[in-house]
């Protein structure tokens, strides 16, 4: 979707602010919302790109204004209204007014040691790669309403395939219930003008993780 | 909710932040009420990733490529295979990759659409890598990026921007700094920041460890 997610090459956001000495959570809150949405993905309830697609969803003024974690918490009580895992009305209680559902799984401490590695996404291809290293692709047009991961300013650009990847998940099926759709994916790699125009650096490169359907011939 | 944000604010004159803890408290009674989480599950996971994962780990992975010829090119080669066979972690996402600096070359490390990196190797992002500015700029303007970080880089060295809009994850191999010979892979290691294997900056020198 064109949301305000999809930000690069955005202006006016300012200069970066690195922090010294940075901590992992700067709230207790946070830590425990990242570990909320980990220990629920666990459950088998949706995939890492619904989690996404939830977020994406925010209304704009919301994704901008509310810091990291916020956006994992208000995208997580979104996902959990929506799959009638838990309702708003428990929330505003702090307490569960109906009984949970059965869920396929659920994580133990003693799981955490064997999970917390990013998991696999690589699937078995079901057509041979349509494109070779080397070879000029054009980025389609497109502008679906729903989660891609083809970004707006790398659309209709004609960049070269630097790497094969492998088959994997594609996240615009997967991350509205439409199913894992395994496809190719590929490094393309696109000079700084054909992006940004005539003022980029002309030896800025940018390259991007492309699935095939995003790809055509150039 | 919004009953209750409201009496926050008369009590307390609420800042974002208490309304957070006391929405987050809520939310983790109601999931473990309904059998969907346990806290302790909870706990090991936040404790892992205070505690145990971190750019320590990716910097004995760049001290080890700067010191062994074909563990940096295994590394180049399958990331992923070559961490894991480094033996600093026991499991490594599949498809880790390295790209290595060069005076030719400077890579820099982005996710435009959200916050991807590469959590084994350097733990959970800071918050400018997850923040608009840095993925706003970082493909268009990545020179001035690095001027945020205080980094200038010769002019004569090309940009190089991956965006990490798959489930592939990058890691920078920066260049050894010189005046290193013979060092320890450990005092190497002391050498590589977070920064650097972003690509949001370089590795110390010598003189700032000494």
């Amino acid at each position: 979707m064109d949301g305000v997610h999809d930000m690069g090459g955005m202006h006016g956001f300012g200069k970066i602010k690195p922090e010294q000495n940075e901590p992992v959570f700067h709230e207790e809150w946070e830590a425990r919302t990242f570990a909320l949405c980990w220990a629920m993905r666990y459950t088998g309830v949706w995939c890492i790109d619904q989690g996404r697609f939830a977020r994406e969803r925010l209304p704009p003024a919301v994704y901008l204004a509310s810091s990291y974690y916020k956006k994992w918490e208000l995208g997580l009580e979104k996902q959990l209204a929506e799959l009638d895992l838990a309702a708003p009305d428990e929330l505003a209680a702090g307490h569960a007014l109906l009984p949970g559902k059965s869920l396929k799984r659920k994580l133990s401490a003693a799981d955490v040691p064997e999970v917390i590695t990013r998991g696999s996404f690589t699937r078995p291809a079901r057509q041979p790669a349509r494109f070779k290293p080397g070879e000029c692709v054009r980025t389609k047009n497109i502008h679906p309403e729903t989660h891609t991961r083809l970004p707006r300013y790398a659309r209709d650009r004609v960049g070269v395939i630097e790497a094969l990847r492998g088959s994997h998940v594609f996240p615009d099926t997967v991350a509205i219930g439409k199913g894992e759709d395994p496809q190719w994916l590929y490094t393309v790699v696109f000079d700084g003008r054909e992006l940004w125009g005539a003022s980029a650096e002309p030896s800025l490169k940018v390259s991007m993780e492309a699935f095939e359907p995003y790809l055509e011939p150039a | 909710m919004e009953q209750k944000t409201e009496h926050h604010h008369d009590d307390e004159h609420g800042s974002e932040l208490s309304e957070m803890q006391l929405r987050v408290r809520a939310l983790e009674t109601v999931l473990t009420e309904k059998g969907y989480v346990d806290p302790a599950a909870l706990d090991a996971i936040i404790d892992a990733y205070e505690t145990k994962v971190g750019p320590h780990i990716g910097a004995r992975v760049v001290a080890k490529a700067w010191t062994d010829p074909s563990f940096r090119q295994a590394l180049l080669d399958d990331g992923s295979k070559a961490v894991l066979a480094l033996g600093v972690i026991n499991r490594v996402g599949d498809h880790l990759i390295a790209v290595e600096n060069t005076p030719k070359l400077h890579n820099m490390i982005v996710c435009t659409l959200c916050s991807c990196y590469p959590w084994e190797v350097l733990g959970l992002p800071p918050v400018w890598y997850k923040s608009a500015p840095y993925r706003s700029r970082a493909v268009n303007d990545p020179r001035g990026v690095l001027a945020d970080f205080g980094v200038t880089l010769p002019a004569e060295t090309a940009i190089r921007v991956w965006d990490s809009t798959a489930e592939t994850r990058f890691i920078v191999l920066p260049m050894r700094p010189k005046g290193t010979d013979g060092w320890s892979e450990e005092k190497l290691a002391s050498l590589v920041t977070r920064d650097s294997m972003v690509g949001t900056g370089l590795a110390k020198q010598p003189g700032d460890v000494a």
